[in-house]
C-alpha cells in the first residue's frame, strides 16, 4: 500500500516501486483505486480498463501489469456471481443504482476495492506459485488511508452475513499480516512530515503495519553543512563569494551578487528545513531525487533503479 | 532555454479585491497547492485595504488556524485581531477581517433545523443513516461549504466573502458535489431498494425484469436490512424538506454565477496542478462563471541574471573557493527550476491565453502569523512578471562591476 499527503507524488512512487519490485524477471501488479487514471498518464497509455493489463517491462525481464479498480464494477461482479442479473446489471448501472448502493455505506466502496486487491494477491498460477510476486496499491492519501484499510470498522456498517462479509474477513487477515506494508510518501517539509508521523501512529493504533517512509523530490544540498545554519539566518559572507567568483573570472555587479546571496539564503532555509524533517522521520527511510524535468516513463525507470540501489526488492527486508 | 515568454495578462489582485462589485471570491484548485493560505492572504489584504471581509476556510493547517484565531470550531465568523490584540492596520475605518472554519456537521444540522418542524428535525438528526451522510459522504463538505457561503451572503453584512474550497483531488468536485448529493437524497433510489414492488412503476419493472428484484435482494443482503431501513426512514423524513433543500442548493449555485462572484484558480507550478487548473478554467467558462485569473503559487524566480551553463562552467573551474562554487551550483539549479516552471506555465497559457496570471514566489518556511500572510498578500499583488527566463535573457546587458 502506498499512501502520502496530496501532492507528494504517491502515484509516481507507487509506479517506481512496481517497476523496482518487478526487476529481475518478476511480475508485479500496480492497482489504482481512485478512478483518476493517474497510472495511465504516468505510463503514457490509454485509460486503464477494469482489467489487468501489461503496461511496462522491468529491467532484467520482469513485467508490470496495471489495474484500475472501479468499485461499481466490482459490486456488479459480486452481484453477478451470486445473483445472475443478466442484462439488468448494465441498466441498473446506467440508472445510477449501483453508484447509489455503493454510496449508501461509505465503507462498502473501500471493502470492494481492498477485496479486489486481496483477490489479486491470492490468485495462483497452475503450478501453485502466486500470479504476482508483489501487488502495489496506489492507495488513497494519508487523510483517508486509515479508514480505507480499517476494513473491520467499515464492515460494522454492513450486514453481518452475506457474500461480501465473508470475503472481508480474509481481507482483514491479509491487511494485518506481515504480507502487507503501508508505505508513506512525503516531502521533506513540515506539514507533510507531520501528517506522515500522525499517520504512522494511527496505523499502529488499528494494528496495521507501517512500512517505509519514502522522502520524495529530495533536492541536492550544495552548501557545506557548516554554512547552512548561518546562511539560513541570513548570514552569508558576500565578500568571500565575490572573491571566489573573481578567481573564476566572474566579476559581478552588486545587484547580481545580492541576487545570488538571496538565492543562497533561500537554499539554506530549505536545506535546514529538510534536515530537521529528516531528523523527525528517522528510519526506515528511502529517498528519491527531485526530477527537474518532471516525471516521464524514462525517469520512472531511474527512480525504480534508485529504489533498487537502496535495497528495495522482493524478499529484501524493507519491503518483504 | 525556454522560448521567449509570451506576454500574458497579469492578474491585478488589488483591483480585484478593491472593486466594490466583487462580493464573493472563490479560491479553487486541486489539493496541496496552497488554497487555504492564498484565501487567508487575500482576505487580510482586502481587510487592510478597507473592506469588511470574512474568510471561510475549510481545513486550515494548525498554525494558520492559530494565526487567524481559529483554535475552536465555532461555525460562525470571529473577528481576527493583530497579535498585540489591537486592530488590523486598515487604511480606513471600515476594514475588518473575520474568519471561520467550516464545521460541516453543524452546518448540516442547522440546515435541517431551519427547514423542518422541531420534532421532525430531531427525528432526522438522530437517524444513524443521517450521521453517516453528514459526516462521511464524499460530497458533504463541498455541499456544506456552499450552504455556508449562501448563509454568509444572505446576511448582507459583508463587503467581501473569501471562500476556500475543500481539499480534493479535483477542483471540479466543488461544483459537482451539490448536484450529486441532491440526486442522492432524492428518494427515488432508496424507495426502489427498500420496496421495489411498490416504487418505480410497472414500466421500470418490466424494463428490468426479474433482474431488479434480484439486485434489490443482493444489495439488501450486502448492506443489511437495518441500514436500508434507516436510510428509508431518513429519506421519508427528509422528503418534506427536500424541496427547500434543493432550492437552496440551486440558489447558491446561482450566486456563483452572479456578477458579484469572482473565481481565482490556484495552482502550483507542477503538471498535475496545472492540468487540474485547466479543466477548471474550461468548466467555469462552460458554466458562464466569472474567472478572474490564475494564481501560480510557490514559484522560484531567478534573482540573479546569470545563465545556468555559465554558472556551472565557472563552478567547475573554481579551486579553493567551496562557498562560491556552492553558490554557483545552487543558482544553476534554480535557473533550471525557474525555466521548468515557466515552460509549464507557457503550456497552460498557450491553451488559455485570456487567463490573467499572477506568480507568487515561494516563501520559505511555514506561515505562522499574520505577517506571513501579509507577505503572501504583497507577493500576490506585486504581479511580478519578471520571470527567471527574462532575467537570464537579459544577461547580455550585464556589465562587470569594475
Amino acid at each position: 500500500m502506498v499512501s502520502g499527503k496530496g501532492g507528494t507524488g504517491k502515484t509516481t512512487v507507487a509506479a517506481a516501486l512496481a517497476l523496482a519490485l518487478a526487476s529481475g524477471g518478476r511480475r508485479t501488479l500496480l492497482i489504482e483505486v481512485e478512478g483518476r487514471q493517474g497510472i495511465a498518464q504516468l505510463f503514457d497509455t490509454p485509460p486503464l480498463p477494469y482489467e489487468e493489463r501489461k503496461i511496462a517491462v522491468a529491467p532484467g525481464g520482469g513485467e508490470v501489469r496495471a489495474l484500475a479498480v472501479d468499485p461499481e464494477a466490482a459490486l456488479l461482479e459480486y452481484l453477478e456471481l451470486f445473483y445472475r442479473l443478466g442484462m439488468a446489471g448494465r441498466t441498473l448501472r446506467r440508472m445510477g443504482a449501483i453508484e447509489f448502493a455503493t454510496t449508501l455505506a461509505p465503507g462498502l466502496r473501500d471493502v470492494l476495492l481492498t477485496g479486489k486487491a486481496k483477490e489479486c494477491v491470492a490468485r495462483n498460477r497452475p503450478d501453485g506459485r502466486p500470479v504476482y510476486d508483489a501487488v502495489i496499491v496506489d492507495a488513497p492519501p494519508t487523510g483517508r488511508i486509515v479508514s480505507f484499510l480499517d476494513v473491520t470498522t467499515a464492515m460494522a456498517d454492513l450486514a453481518r452475513s452475506g457474500p461480501i462479509h465473508g470475503q472481508a474477513e480474509g481481507v482483514v487477515r491479509l491487511l494485518h499480516s506481515p504480507l502487507t506494508a503501508v508505505h508513506l510518501v512525503t516531502l521533506l517539509e513540515d506539514l507533510p512530515v507531520t501528517e506522515t508521523l500522525e499517520t504512522v501512529d494511527q496505523l499502529l493504533a488499528v494494528g496495521l503495519p507501517p512500512g517505509a517512509v519514502i522522502a520524495n523530490q529530495v533536492r541536492p544540498q550544495w552548501l557545506p553543512d557548516r554554512s547552512v545554519t548561518a546562511a539560513a539566518n541570513g548570514r552569508v559572507d558576500a565578500d568571500r563569494i565575490r572573491a571566489g567568483l573573481s578567481t573564476a573570472g566572474l566579476d559581478l555587479s552588486t545587484d547580481v551578487l545580492d541576487g545570488l546571496v538571496a538565492e543562497t539564503v533561500e537554499h539554506a532555509v530549505r536545506v535546514h528545513g529538510e534536515t530537521t524533517a529528516l531528523a523527525r522521520l528517522g528510519p526506515p527511510l528511502l529517498e528519491l531525487p527531485r526530477l527537474i524535468d518532471g516525471v516521464d516513463l524514462g525517469s520512472l525507470y531511474g527512480l525504480a533503479e534508485a529504489l533498487v540501489e537502496q535495497g528495495v526488492g522482493v524478499g529484501a527486508g524493507v519491503l518483504a | 532555454m525556454s522560448p521567449a515568454p509570451k506576454v500574458t495578462a497579469v492578474l491585478d489582485v488589488d483591483a480585484l479585491i478593491d472593486d466594490p462589485g466583487t462580493r464573493v471570491l472563490v479560491c479553487c484548485g486541486s489539493g496541496g497547492v496552497g488554497k487555504t493560505t492564498t484565501s487567508a492572504a487575500l482576505a487580510i489584504r482586502a481587510a487592510e485595504r478597507g473592506r469588511r471581509t470574512v474568510v471561510l476556510t475549510i481545513d486550515p493547517a494548525k498554525r494558520l488556524a492559530q494565526a487567524l484565531g481559529l483554535q475552536a470550531l465555532s461555525n460562525e465568523p470571529g473577528r481576527v485581531e493583530a497579535a498585540d490584540g489591537g486592530a488590523l492596520s486598515a487604511t480606513d475605518g471600515r476594514g475588518e477581517l473575520h474568519a471561520m472554519m467550516l464545521d460541516m456537521r453543524r452546518t448540516f444540522d442547522e440546515m435541517v433545523q431551519s427547514h423542518s418542524p422541531p420534532d421532525r428535525a430531531e427525528k432526522i438528526i438522530s437517524n444513524p443513516f443521517y450521521q453517516t451522510i453528514s459526516s462521511s459522504f464524499s460530497g458533504t463538505q463541498e455541499y456544506m461549504a456552499m450552504e455556508k457561503l449562501g448563509q454568509l451572503a444572505a446576511t448582507g453584512e459583508w463587503d467581501l466573502i473569501v471562500v476556500d474550497t475543500p481539499p480534493s483531488r479535483s477542483a471540479l468536485d466543488f461544483l459537482d458535489a451539490p448536484q450529486r448529493m441532491s440526486t442522492f437524497l432524492d428518494g427515488r433510489m432508496i424507495r426502489l431498494l427498500s420496496s421495489p414492488a411498490r416504487a418505480g412503476g410497472k414500466g421500470l419493472r418490466k424494463l428490468l425484469g426479474a433482474g431488479f428484484s434480484l439486485f434489490a435482494r443482493g444489495v439488501g443482503t450486502i448492506l443489511g436490512g437495518q441500514l436500508l431501513a434507516d436510510a428509508s426512514a431518513f429519506v421519508q423524513a427528509f422528503d418534506t424538506m427536500f424541496g427547500g433543500f434543493r432550492e437552496r442548493a440551486e440558489a447558491t449555485y446561482e450566486l456563483l454565477r452572479s456578477p458579484g462572484t469572482a473565481f481565482v484558480v490556484v495552482a502550483a507550478p507542477e503538471p498535475d496542478a496545472l492540468r487540474e487548473a485547466a479543466y477548471f478554467v474550461d468548466r467555469l467558462s462552460a458554466e458562464g462563471m466569472p474567472l478572474s485569473g490564475l494564481v501560480l503559487n510557490r514559484t522560484h524566480p531567478v534573482l540573479a541574471p546569470l545563465s545556468a551553463t555559465r554558472a556551472r562552467d565557472a563552478a567547475d573551474g573554481l579551486r579553493g573557493a567551496p562557498l562560491a562554487a556552492a553558490v554557483l551550483r545552487l543558482h544553476a539549479d534554480r535557473v533550471d527550476l525557474a525555466d521548468r516552471e515557466e515552460r509549464l506555465l507557457a503550456r497552460f497559457t498557450s491553451a488559455h491565453p485570456a487567463v490573467a496570471v499572477t506568480r507568487v514566489p515561494v516563501v520559505s518556511g511555514d506561515i505562522t502569523d499574520l505577517d506571513g500572510l501579509r507577505e503572501i498578500g504583497a507577493r500576490l499583488a506585486a504581479a511580478s512578471d519578471v520571470t527567471g527566463a527574462e532575467a537570464v535573457a537579459s544577461e547580455q546587458s550585464l556589465r562587470p562591476a569594475r
